[in-house]
């Protein structure tokens, strides 16, 4: 499934770039993009999956940036 | 308030206690711990969010970042007592931040302004009376209400009114259309001068504005290889200038004792390494040139197409439907004196036909009675009327009925007999594009081939491929083989593009290089199949498209080339140590920082202009 996702607080370009490699990484996602000029992210994973992902690239996302989140669907 | 708003109060009131502290200093000659303390609460002021930050950062193990490295070097300032020093620096830092999110942010608003072409009401009548919903409450075959200046909202047939519509935002045509009762009409388009009544034909989620917002907004996520590059290149970039950064503090003291000065270059050096340039300029980029595309009725798929659209050498052009109108039009009835009645026996005979030649004929003259047709495939037609038998079709459907006839010398030509007799034949022939000659021409000169492929036969084929002054000619080909065609063309070591109308060439768009799908207002098969879609109905989009490509990736590559050889150079001033002969050396670094990013932003923006004649 291919998810658009809405960021919040992404105003770092750098930032976005660092987000979306380390996303990447997590096994279950397929492919993502997190276009900082949309300030959103692109999002290829299972649907099954999808709220654990969720979780997880939130995780990442804050880790990055202090306010930086994805909004839900 | 916005976070530009705050920043710039916290900025003048820092300003205005370094300003109070200085005067205690050296006007009022206070203790020093008078101005100590102003000069830390002026830095606390300008500077606790990136404390703040530089907290985080630590305890998330983000050992590398900018907030952390500015806290370290200012905390260190104030150790050795260069307080000014450790405000400015926090102090520039915030106005250069500030900069560089309205530049930014103009410069978003600006793209999406070329993209907002969505409508946010519609009017709809509900018992009797005019109500103003969201489109999204306009369900697939319910009528609504389009009034003078309005964007229509969605896609739909016009039921009832007729007026010009400004279809400039979706196809790039500046020409306003006439549309009328029973016309088509795309969501996007504005009504100018009338007010119609339209049934919808698909929903707010999947009409032709939401489709064509949706392919710009996701472009970037298809990259293009300059953004692959900086992506890779940032990866071993930041390792490699920490790594450097630490052998700078460490190495040269060892020998020279001087341990201060180095580790202050070496923060220097930390500084000015940000690869935020780079990240930013280069997506912002290309996302300005597809913008600038959609606006001309071009989309865009991503950011790859637009790069590799720039590098094409052959453009492979369909013939039917691409270069020609793909609409027949009559040249000549044979014998003119007779003119009437050939057409007559025509219409009757082709009344029931829904191939584009009897359309043609049909569109001429109207059948004026009705008649029992049988059609044989591959050459015409047997019609029979109460008193009548008509054939009508090609040589050798009147061979086969032994009628003697007069042969024309067109390529395209329908031979009429009644009852066994000859009586006439009407030629057609396809015409051409009005501006497929320019279009043509205008690839050639900017130094492209072209070549057209083609399932007609030989005869029609050379004749059109004169007309137009088109490169190379193939000819005959089923859909497979043209895939085939331009697969050898592709390992000769063309960068092929193909331009079709995107409903039989599923297979060639995939296969060329960029895929291009024209005149394609409200085909989603074209949407869907092809990288690159031209809204209007014209091959001279087609060199725009190449021209804003070209324009695109110079202006990628030179903000590439500006922000590294700017970052190179300022990093080897902070090494050698030349930055930290000038008073604000940190300043420097900063503002090579900065204003390397806002220069380059601004010279994304450059995509967006119209590109020069």
């Amino acid at each position: 499934m291919r998810y658009v996702l809405k960021m919040v607080n992404l105003d770092c370009a750098n930032c976005a770039a660092r987000m979306e490699r380390f996303i990447s990484k997590i096994p279950q996602v397929d492919k993502v993009s997190v276009s900082f000029l949309s300030q959103k992210m692109i999002l290829e994973t299972p649907e099954e999956t999808f709220e654990e992902t969720l979780k997880e690239i939130n995780e990442i996302c804050r880790i990055i940036h202090r306010d930086t989140y994805v909004l839900g669907k | 308030m916005s976070k530009n708003k705050i920043v710039f109060w916290r900025i003048c009131i820092c300003l205005l206690i370094c300003a109070v502290a200085l005067l205690c200093e050296h006007v009022f000659v206070l203790p020093p711990w008078v101005s100590i303390t102003l000069f830390v609460l002026a830095y606390i002021v300008v500077a606790y969010d990136i404390v703040l930050d530089a907290f985080y950062d630590i305890i998330h193990g983000q050992v590398f970042g900018e907030n952390l490295l500015m806290t370290i070097a200012t905390v260190g300032a104030f150790f050795i007592e260069e307080f000014i020093e450790a405000v400015a620096v926090m102090l520039l830092y915030q106005i250069g931040e500030a900069f560089q999110r309205y530049a930014l942010g103009k410069s978003r608003n600006s793209i999406a302004a070329l993209v907002s072409i969505r409508p946010e009401t519609a009017t709809i009548v509900r018992d009797g009376e005019q109500v103003e919903v969201h489109p999204a409450e306009i369900e697939i075959g319910q009528n609504f209400l389009v009034k003078p200046g309005e964007r229509i909202a969605l896609d739909g047939i016009v039921v009832e009114g007729s007026c010009t519509i400004d279809t400039s935002t979706i196809t790039g045509e500046s020409v306003p259309v006439f549309v009328q009762k029973g016309d088509k009409v795309i969501s996007g388009c504005i009504c100018l001068d009338g007010t119609l009544t339209v049934q919808s034909t698909s929903d707010y989620d999947n009409c032709t504005v939401a489709q064509i917002l949706d392919m710009v907004e996701n472009a970037t996520f298809n990259k293009a290889p300059a953004e692959k590059f900086i992506t890779k290149f940032s990866r071993y970039y930041t390792p490699v200038v920490v790594i450097l950064a630490v052998l700078i503090a460490i190495v040269p003291p060892l020998f020279l004792q001087n341990w201060a000065v180095w580790i202050k270059r070496a923060m220097m050096f930390l500084f000015v390494s940000c690869p935020c340039a780079l990240v930013i300029s280069i997506p912002l980029g290309f996302f300005g040139g597809i913008a600038a595309c959609s606006k001309k009725g071009i989309l865009i798929k991503g950011s790859n197409y637009l790069e590799m659209l720039s590098k094409i050498n052959l453009f492979a052009f369909d013939k039917t439907g691409t270069l020609t109108k793909g609409k027949f039009d009559i040249v000549n009835v044979y014998p003119q004196e007779n003119k009437q009645q050939v057409l007559k026996l025509a219409a009757i005979a082709e009344q029931y036909s829904t191939h584009p030649i009897a359309q043609c004929i049909l569109a001429s003259t109207a059948p004026q009675c009705s008649a029992t047709v049988q059609e044989i495939a591959g050459k015409g037609i047997v019609a029979k009327t109460a008193d009548i038998t008509i054939l009508c079709g090609n040589a050798s459907l009147m061979t086969e009925n032994q009628v003697e006839f007069e042969q024309s010398s067109s390529k395209t030509v329908v031979y009429v007999a009644e009852n066994g007799k000859f009586v006439g034949y009407v030629e057609l022939a396809d015409q051409l594009k009005e501006d497929s000659i320019t279009a043509i021409a205008k690839l050639h000169k900017m130094g492209a081939n072209t070549a057209m492929l083609t399932g007609d036969n030989d005869h029609i084929a050379k004749e059109i491929a004169t007309q137009l002054g088109i490169g190379k000619t193939y000819s005959q080909l089923l859909p497979q083989e043209k895939a085939t065609i331009v697969q050898n063309l592709k390992t000769q070591g063309n960068k092929v593009a193909f331009v079709g109308d995107g409903i039989n060439d599923a297979p060639v768009l995939a296969t060329a290089d960029v895929g291009i799908a024209m005149g394609a207002m409200g085909s989603d098969i074209a949407i869907q199949t092809a990288d690159i879609v031209l809204m209007q109905d014209n091959p001279t989009a087609l060199s725009t498209a190449v021209n804003i490509s070209k324009k695109t990736l110079k202006v990628v590559k030179q903000n590439i080339v500006i922000s590294l050889v700017i970052k190179f150079a300022v990093l080897i001033l902070s090494a050698i140590g030349l930055l930290d002969t000038i008073a604000f050396g940190l300043v420097i670094a900063i503002l090579a920082d900065v204003g390397v990013c806002v220069v380059a932003i601004l010279n994304s923006m450059r995509t967006m202009l119209p590109p020069r004649k």
